[in-house]
């Protein structure tokens, strides 16, 4: 059906999922962290914050990409030359991880500082009085009530990173854009190959708001009774 | 660095000598596809809300379709699917539009922001307060007068935080045209970095023109919330 390019596609589309599912976890690392430096960081590390968020959210993700894909290359290689050992490549997929992570790390700073503010002050304050430590206000008082807050900013972070994979294939990654491409060259069907990858991206954008649609359920549920 | 501003100045900002290049061709796609986008999108977003089927089902397809796909893989449907098919090249008009890539990219950035932004104003509109609706109504408001005067007014400038974003977002997204060999900030980075193997200015300068325009766009929007929606604002304790 797919003029044998099947296997090529599937590949592709493994990559893309597992592109978008290393970014994410990042970024959201970076994200949490960011948050947290922001609401609870010394000064120095709140502006540090500060700054990541609203550079990196004023620049185009592909202008990033670019910079840091061959950006790095070159500072590498200017190292290994410095210290004349053999020249190290980096690979297109963890770069990819790497800068998307990187990027949307800053959007998810802004989404859990939100949630997290979110949270009712007077919920810390009696954790505290409590003598909850630190850790244990944010473990078990923070933490769950701030993902409640930060799922519908999570859903749209992640269908952002999930269609921003596209990107890399302009980078020489073989996602499943550069699939189809490349079945396309092959058989001069541009135009049903292209489509077959918006179908691809549209299975995955469909399926996650499935699975979103779910986890919002799980995590409302007490509000569920609120209203009722 | 210098020497790549001398050298390069110009064609980041407004023209490479032959036509023009950089910061104003990433403008023009900017402003177009926005300005387009807009006016499709707000009777989109009233089908959207009608409650009539036959008006919602075609417009939530088409949202659907738009936001469920990467910009790259719509441009690349215009930009290369397009023009291998065969009644596309038979018609003189259709050929004459996709082998452009100037039409190709606007085509997909139009209907990309025309997607998310009618989806951001059919939120607006939906949010509508019903008393204003049924007191517009109970004053013997037509259908067209209740739109124009009641809810597109407040919907639109309810929506301006959300549209502030998405304009944003589209400034993003025009770097895509490189792709379609339309030379904009991005084209021209790509360029000097081949000549001069310096990523790190060619694509830092692009970097902090992008940064430039995204901050301009966010004083823009700023004074605009100042304006119209400073009857939503917390009052000054």
């Amino acid at each position: 059906m797919l003029y044998g390019y099947t296997n090529l596609i599937i590949d592709g589309a493994v990559m893309t999922i597992n592109l978008a599912l290393l970014s994410a976890l990042l970024s959201m690392i970076l994200g949490l962290l960011g948050a947290c430096a922001k609401i609870f960081g010394s000064k120095l590390s709140s502006t540090v914050a500060s700054l990541y968020s609203t550079i990196i959210r004023g620049i185009p993700d592909l202008v990033l990409m670019l910079l840091i894909f061959y950006g790095l290359q070159i500072a590498l290689n200017q190292l290994t030359e410095a210290f004349s050992w053999a020249q190290i490549n980096i690979n297109p997929f963890a770069t990819g991880v790497l800068t998307i992570g990187f990027i949307y790390g800053a959007y998810l700073t802004e989404t859990f500082r939100g949630a997290f503010l979110a949270v009712a002050k007077g919920q810390i304050e009696a954790a505290t009085a409590y003598g909850f430590t630190p850790w244990q206000v944010f473990r078990f008082i923070l933490f769950p009530q701030m993902m409640r807050h930060a799922l519908p900013g999570l859903e749209n972070n992640w269908l952002v990173i999930l269609k921003s994979t596209a990107l890399v294939s302009i980078i020489g990654l073989a996602d499943v854009v550069k699939a189809t491409q490349m079945a396309g060259k092959g058989t001069y069907e541009f135009f049903f190959f292209t489509i077959i990858a918006a179908l691809v991206y549209l299975m995955f954008t469909t399926f996650s708001n499935g699975v979103f649609y779910w986890l919002d359920r799980q995590f409302q549920f007490d509000r569920k009774d609120a209203h009722s | 660095m210098i020497e790549i501003i001398k050298q390069y100045g110009e064609a980041y900002l407004w023209t490479d000598g032959f036509r023009f290049s950089g910061v104003s061709v990433t403008l023009m796609l900017l402003v177009t596809s926005v300005v387009i986008g807009f006016v499709l999108s707000i009777p989109l977003a009233i089908a959207r809300t009608s409650g009539r089927k036959r008006y919602v089902y075609p417009v939530w397809l088409f949202s659907y379709l738009f936001r469920g796909t990467p910009l790259y893989v719509q441009l690349l449907v215009f930009y290369s699917g397009v023009y291998t098919l065969e009644f596309v090249r038979g018609s003189d008009f259709l050929n004459w539009f996709f082998r452009s890539g100037y039409y190709c990219t606007l085509l997909a950035l139009v209907l990309n922001t025309c997607a998310y932004t009618l989806e951001i104003f059919a939120g607006a509109i939906r949010e509508t307060n019903r008393g204003e609706i049924e007191a517009a109504k109970a004053y013997g408001f037509s259908n067209c007068k209740l739109y124009s005067k009641v809810i597109l007014p407040s919907a639109l400038r309810r929506a301006i935080p959300a549209y502030s974003n998405e304009v944003i977002l589209m400034l993003h997204a025009t770097s895509l045209a490189f792709t379609a060999t339309v030379p904009d900030i991005l084209k021209v980075a790509r360029d000097v970095n081949s000549a001069t193997y310096q990523p790190f200015f060619a694509f830092g300068i692009a970097a902090i023109l992008y940064l430039i325009i995204s901050f301009f766009l966010v004083a823009v929007f700023r004074r605009a919330e100042n304006k119209w929606l400073k009857h939503l604002q917390p009052l000054a304790s």
